[in-house]
């Protein structure tokens, strides 16, 4: 390992974040929900695909044929029956009913597939990569989970911009009242954005558990990197989640390239610095004169 | 028949009785001027029309139809339009994708973006512009643009002249004015300006403290008799 490659590296983990983020930062910007059971559903979609291949005999990728599909119905379903109704009690509720998912998943996830560790196979692709220099190596899988995160930011992209969906979707997160006058069924429009966000979480749980092992109880951890991609690359930002990725990946790899163990925490102290300094940067000037009269 | 049937409908915010059994019959193809004072219940009357406040108790017909517990976003595609007080554009949107947001009605008819931008000249220069950066005249041209993209049978106005110069509001009226005799859409209007209200309607109601005091048409009533009920001063003469 060197530098060059450690950065390398972070940008295409940085990948990987920015599509676990996209969800997270669709339902926040779309119905002012921090889904905490997000990393849980990214991890659920994971146990999806390990059951088709298991089942089926067929490879990871093609697993997602049922798997993002299934994810949609389960994104939809769960936004008619249970979100929905904790949206209509205030802000804070549909925060403590997806705490209390997040421990509904763990405990079915042990329950149905025991606590022991389990991983998608990535193939070939998984262990092939592309010699640059004799310093610089491009793995494959990294780069195509890249490519991927960057087609379905530009595909969302299109979505919003271009499509009567998109402007309805954008109408009801800025004002579902008015949208509502305008004929838009907001609660129909909160369903299909918290179907596509349950959908690339279970597409980034797939690659998660190609690229790692997982067991029921990583949920939280996937959490936390795609919160953290989320809050680096500004709240409700398509690209800025792509960014955020991107920064919360090189951090990670700088840090595990100066020791090891501070792969995690370069990441996070790169997080709590954005958001201090975000922070102040929201409360205007920094009184620097504070004491005087 | 008429196409709006109000039937003894109570609404309310919490403690507050916005609207105390008010019964109100718009006929097709009829202007109707809701006048009174600030807190008369005005606003909460046509959002409950609208479907956006529920009423306590009563009835709304609409078409001959029972709408009284369907939700704002059916009434919508029924042909029932607010322009909502205060405007509330998508301010982070275009002026144009304003417009387009309500062809989530799915209603046809003659107004569409090009028809809008053609009553609203001066929407032209701006459709790609967002609609936060826009004055308030052309705001206020948006949204009626907006609620008139859904091809609306019943047009429901809310104040659209609040907080704009006066020449803004007269070249407004003028354009609304044009816009109702050409399509002959049926207008419930709230306007703070009596005279206005009497120019502009074929009849006014008159509200006060969430009640109907006084109902007449236009050409009948004097300005003396409104503002009488308008100000509830026979009730304590």
């Amino acid at each position: 390992m060197n530098w060059l490659n450690a950065v390398v590296d972070g940008i295409l983990l940085g990948g990987l974040y920015a599509l676990l983020a996209t969800g997270l930062s669709l339902m926040f910007g779309v119905m002012r929900i921090i889904n905490l059971a997000h990393g849980s559903l990214a991890l659920v979609g994971a146990y999806m695909a390990y059951l088709v291949t298991e089942h089926i005999g067929i490879s990871a990728y093609l697993s997602l044929i049922i798997v993002l599909p299934g994810a949609l119905i389960v994104g939809y379903v769960l936004q008619r029956t249970v979100l929905e109704r904790s949206l209509r009690s205030g802000e804070l509720v549909p925060l403590l009913t997806t705490f209390g998912l997040l421990i509904v998943i763990a405990n079915l996830l042990q329950e149905f597939f025991s606590p022991d560790v389990r991983g998608l196979n990535p193939g070939n692709i998984g262990n092939a990569s592309w010699q640059v220099s004799s310093t610089l190596s491009i793995p494959w899988f990294d780069a195509l989970v890249l490519g991927i995160s960057i087609a379905v930011l530009g595909g969302l992209h299109l979505l919003l911009k271009r499509t009567q969906m998109g402007r309805e979707l954008r109408a009801t997160a800025a004002d579902a009242e008015t949208a509502e006058l305008v004929g838009v069924n907001a609660r129909a429009v909160y369903a299909r954005a918290t179907a596509i966000a349950v959908a690339t979480a279970a597409l980034a749980g797939v690659f998660y558990g190609m690229r790692s092992s997982f067991d029921p109880t990583v949920g939280p951890d996937e959490l936390i990197y795609a919160f953290e991609a989320v809050v680096i690359g500004g709240v409700g930002s398509l690209w800025g989640t792509l960014v955020g990725g991107i920064v919360l990946g090189v951090s990670q790899t700088v840090g595990a390239q100066i020791n090891v163990q501070y792969f995690a925490l370069a990441g996070h102290v790169v997080f709590l610095s954005v958001l201090t300094l975000r922070a102040v940067a929201q409360s205007g000037a920094v009184r620097l004169s504070w004491g005087k009269p | 028949m008429s196409l709006l049937s109000v039937e003894h409908v109570d609404a309310r915010h919490g403690l507050l009785h916005a609207v105390r059994d008010v019964t109100l019959d718009v006929a097709e193809g009829e202007t109707v001027a809701l006048v009174g004072a600030n807190g008369a219940g005005k606003t909460t009357l046509l959002r409950t029309i609208a479907g956006v406040h529920r009423p306590s108790s009563g009835r709304i017909r609409f078409d001959g139809a029972d709408v009284t517990r369907l939700a704002a976003h059916r009434r919508a595609k029924l042909g029932i339009a607010l322009v909502p007080e205060g405007r509330r554009l998508f301010a982070e949107m275009t002026v144009e994708e304003n417009l387009r947001v309500a062809a989530a009605t799915r209603r046809t008819g003659p107004w569409t973006v090009d028809a809008v931008l053609e009553v609203f000249p001066l929407l032209k220069p701006l459709r790609a512009k967002r609609a936060a950066s826009l004055s308030g005249g052309e705001q206020q041209a948006t949204a009626i643009g907006r609620a008139l993209m859904a091809n609306p049978r019943l047009f429901l106005l809310d104040e659209v002249s609040l907080g704009l110069a006066p020449v803004v509001v007269e070249a407004m009226y003028e354009s609304l004015d044009d816009l109702i005799a050409s399509s002959g859409t049926t207008v419930l209007l709230v306007e703070q300006d009596l005279g206005r209200a009497l120019r502009a309607a074929t009849r006014v109601v008159c509200m006060l403290e969430g009640r109907v005091v006084l109902e007449g048409a236009a050409s009948e009533l004097s300005r003396e008799q409104v503002t009488e009920a308008y100000f509830g001063l026979r009730a304590t003469a």
